[in-house]
């Protein structure tokens, strides 16, 4: 095979001075970029693998590592970028689609950024988190629209039973990320990490490790179009059940476990073969339409007497707030939606890049249209989709989410440097990978410690948030759209979005 | 639709309120006896510092008892145009049993005034059978909406039944001599004096703030505002008098009259208790509290507040759940007194049998006795 026309991404420097040769980058690149020539007694590097993961970096004892952008310069063209001549390289030699991990790169605009917050100023005052109550607690689930009581007085007696509600602490909980895509470490992280703040952990389409189980009322279990794992035991186990329609990384796309990362033990959870490719179809078999979707709801009710809330993710489209409505119709007691920058494990670039839509507008339509129609309250809503700190929390709760759903955030926090190679298995952060060698490197007990610190940072962060908007709960915030203002939009994104522009106050 | 003048540029989506301060105080007769609205323009006029000119109000219960079963609409218009088309409106929709200007004094400082005219009103039969599912209330309801959401410079002050709002741009005493209100004898009075921070005074913006018999006068900024007035708009209540205050009449008159929510209930979904203390409850009461939080999370009122709930059987003084503003309450014999501050309190009533600092998220309620009709 000639030499290919792809050149290094990265280039990989080592300070010779610095270096020891205790050969710790030899060992923890399973990209095999470094090399340990015992001959000649010196370390290697071959930048041409390089994932720009910085494993090396970060753990190289005396800092002799830098791992830079390749310094190789293309013709300065805005058409013909360096990515796009390198895309077409690769496609040129292999004939393939491209396949890609985590959430788009492209630089789509992040409204986020484009939304500010509001404060007291002496007509109100702020309250200080510190000193008073400030209230994050958040249900989701299906709310009635009024109360019946019966009696008077103390004697009042409820006569509206709740369907069933899922009871988190921060409005903030963990999207699904399979065991398969994710390693059983980084499940355990996850799951111990749901249960110490009081949130949701969510299987992804990857069934439930039996270790697992004692996390039940922390997990959200999911239904996917492969239906692995999915067992009436398996529903049983979970809090809530996720019914996964879409996903914003791959909308209308299913998903694919290489069958190298299908050992005995994801096997057992899965129920498939050791080391067959797991492929769960585009679309549900079993639903080609809303009515459909509506009796595996129903089904999974059923089969769990009613006693679980039924989630339905989709991802944000065009038509989302019309699909959504439809979801609500259709019987589902909470609507995720997951926007174009949403995280995958694997996904071809080319989707991942060019479908969807943004979550900020996803989330304001959606709430805007369930409202217009009168059925706010019969559903819960849930943005994903590359939610960074916890300002971009408290902004999509402001639009009208109920919650929201990490898992790129989540990720970094367990150490993942957003290489995007989550596909290849070889993640050296020991998180998206079976090979145990790896895996080993994601020490739970960290992993969850990590975790819990993130989401109680940005839980304060948001009480801070509240408390400088004169509010103490967090349902004065949720749909209160008077407290953003946006910073650089046009007319029509602000309509979207039903917020003011800076500077308007009425 | 006819878009108000002045409002033209914003969506009703993206309205907002307008922030105050504010003084208020209520006084009322558990046993029913009226009386003249002097005690409480005196009460009120003693917090003139509170206020800063741009707004005063009263609102007044058994005001017309001849006049005890028609809803007695007030009416304030910008000029003859208004006027008439809100006649046609009305003249569609209700028979008119009585209409007339509402009596005024010249008062040097009350300026600009709108026309004030009263209309006592129910529904025709025809707009009954037009609209066979609603009631009575529900009609009236509607047609205050339409108005106040399509009618250029005309807005309906108050709506119920054997009450009325007197409100307008000035210091609170002298509305009460502009309106001459001590004239009417009522068992509840109610009143306000404003601190609006910014915007022009605005006579409809006054408070207190009517819907059917619920009135409201508030001291303070609902910071929860945004969601409050879209949760209200899911059950057809449009708020267009630019602040807070009217939502909190809508949340009123959607949680108890339409859901039938006891009033102490409803308070409790406004001002609700926190998780925490929620938490520790026994069981049932637990549970109850849980629901109505779950089920009414965009009711709740959140942000610095003290208001007076005017209705017909009683009024119910009701703060914030941290009691970022102040309110006092009082009694003595049958009269229930209510005020942000206690000195308006002693000036009308100089030796209450009890005086108490209303609790944050806990009513104050004073009611007429059972057996008194009214």
């Amino acid at each position: 095979m000639s030499k290919s026309l792809l050149n290094p991404e990265f280039l990989v420097e080592r300070d010779e001075d610095r270096c020891i040769k205790c050969q710790v980058c030899v060992r923890q690149c399973a990209f095999d970029c470094h090399s340990y020539d015992g001959d000649d007694d010196e370390v290697q590097s071959d930048s041409t693998s390089c994932a720009g993961c910085h494993r090396c970096a970060s753990l190289c004892p005396t800092d002799a590592i830098n791992v830079r952008r390749t310094p190789l310069e293309f013709r300065q063209n805005a058409n013909w970028t360096a990515d796009v001549q390198k895309a077409i390289y690769k496609q040129a030699e292999t004939g393939g689609v491209m396949l890609t991990g985590m959430g788009s790169d492209r630089p789509y605009p992040i409204y986020w950024d484009h939304l500010v917050l509001n404060a007291s100023q002496v007509t109100n005052p702020s309250i200080d988190p510190l000193r008073e109550p400030m209230e994050l607690r958040t249900y989701l689930g299906r709310k009635p629209e009024a109360l019946k009581l019966n009696g008077n007085g103390r004697d009042v007696k409820l006569e509206t039973q709740l369907k069933p509600q899922l009871k988190l602490e921060i409005p903030i909980m963990f999207s699904a990320m399979s065991y398969g895509s994710i390693s059983y470490n980084a499940c355990m992280s996850l799951a111990r990490a749901a249960r110490q703040i009081g949130t949701f952990w969510n299987t992804g389409e990857g069934g439930l490790h039996k270790d697992f189980y004692e996390f039940g009322p922390y997990t959200i279990v999911q239904c996917a179009s492969g239906r692995f794992g999915v067992t009436s035991e398996y529903l049983h186990q979970g809090a809530a059940i996720e019914i996964k329609i879409g996903q914003g990384a791959k909308p209308g796309i299913g998903g694919h476990l290489p069958g190298e990362k299908v050992d005995e033990a994801i096997s057992q959870t899965r129920m498939i073969p050791v080391g067959t490719d797991a492929l769960s179809p585009a679309p549900h078999h079993d639903i080609y339409s809303i009515e459909d979707l509506r009796q595996l709801i129903y089904a999974l009710k059923e089969a769990t007497n009613y006693t679980k809330p039924v989630f339905v993710k989709i991802a944000a489209v065009h038509n989302v707030a019309a699909i959504a409505s439809g979801i609500v119709r259709a019987g589902a007691d909470v609507v995720c939606i997951d926007g174009i920058r949403g995280g995958t494990g694997a996904a071809p670039s080319i989707i991942r890049d060019n479908v969807g839509i943004p979550i900020e507008l996803a989330i304001a339509a959606v709430d805007q249209r369930l409202r217009e129609e009168g059925i706010r309250h019969e559903a819960s809503l849930v943005a994903a989709g590359g939610f960074r700190n916890s300002a971009d929390v408290a902004k999509a709760i402001a639009l009208g989410a109920d919650a929201v759903y990490i898992a790129t955030s989540a990720l970094v926090a367990m150490g993942c440097h957003v290489c995007q190679k989550c596909y290849t298995g070889r993640c050296n952060w020991g998180i998206a990978t079976q090979d145990p060698y790896l895996v080993k490197r994601l020490n739970p007990d960290i992993g969850a410690r990590r975790l819990s610190n993130l989401l109680r940072a940005w839980a304060l962060e948001i009480k801070e948030i509240l408390g400088g908007m004169g509010v103490n709960a967090i349902e004065s915030l949720r749909g209160n759209r008077l407290h953003l203002r946006a910073v650089g939009l046009a007319d029509t994104d602000m309509e979207i979005l039903g917020v003011l522009p800076a500077g308007r106050a009425q | 639709m006819i878009q108000k003048s002045g409002q033209r540029a914003i969506p009703l989506e993206l309205r907002e309120h307008i922030p105050s301060g504010c003084a208020v105080s209520g006084i009322m007769s558990e046993s029913g006896q009226r009386f003249g609205g002097r005690m409480v323009a005196d009460s009120i006029a003693t917090m003139r510092f509170r206020a800063n000119g741009l707004g005063g109000g009263f609102a007044g219960y058994g005001i017309y008892p001849q006049n005890r079963d028609h809803y007695a609409l007030h009416l304030m218009y910008d000029n003859d145009s208004s006027k008439e088309t809100t006649e046609r409106l009305l003249g569609k929709t209700f028979r008119i049993w009585r209409e007339e200007p509402i009596p005024t004094a010249h008062v040097q400082f009350i300026k600009n005034r709108p026309i004030l005219w009263r209309y006592f009103v129910t529904p025709k039969d025809e707009t009954k059978e037009r609209y066979y599912d609603m009631t009575d209330d529900d009609i009236a309801i509607m047609t205050v909406m339409d108005i106040n959401r399509s009618i250029e410079g005309a807005f309906v002050a108050s709506s119920g039944k054997n009450m009325g709002v007197f409100k307008g741009v000035g210091y609170p005493e002298d509305i009460a001599a502009f309106y001459k209100i001590d004239e009417y004898q009522a068992h509840i009075w109610t009143s306000h004096g404003r601190f609006p921070t910014n915007t022009p005074g605005w006579w409809g913006g006054a408070h207190p703030f009517g819907l059917l018999n619920w009135t409201i006068v508030h001291n303070g900024e609902i910071s929860s505002y945004g969601i409050n007035r879209r949760y209200l708009e899911g059950f057809g209540y449009y708020c267009m008098l630019q602040t807070d205050t009217e939502a909190i009449t809508y949340l009123f008159d959607l949680l108890v009259r339409r859901h039938r929510l006891p009033l102490d209930i409803a308070c409790t979904a406004l001002a609700a208790p926190f998780w925490s203390d929620i938490d520790r409850m026994p069981q049932g009461r637990k549970e109850l509290l849980e629901t109505i939080r779950i089920t009414y999370g965009p009711a709740l009122v959140n942000g610095p507040f003290s208001i007076i709930v005017g209705h017909s059987r009683g009024m119910i003084g009701l703060n914030d759940r941290v009691k970022l503003r102040p309110m006092v309450a009082a009694r003595k014999g049958d009269l229930v007194f209510i005020a942000s501050e206690e000195a308006a309190i002693r000036a009308v009533c100089p030796d209450p049998e009890s005086v108490w600092p209303a609790e944050a998220g806990k009513p104050v309620v004073g009611q007429l006795r059972q057996d008194v009709s009214v």
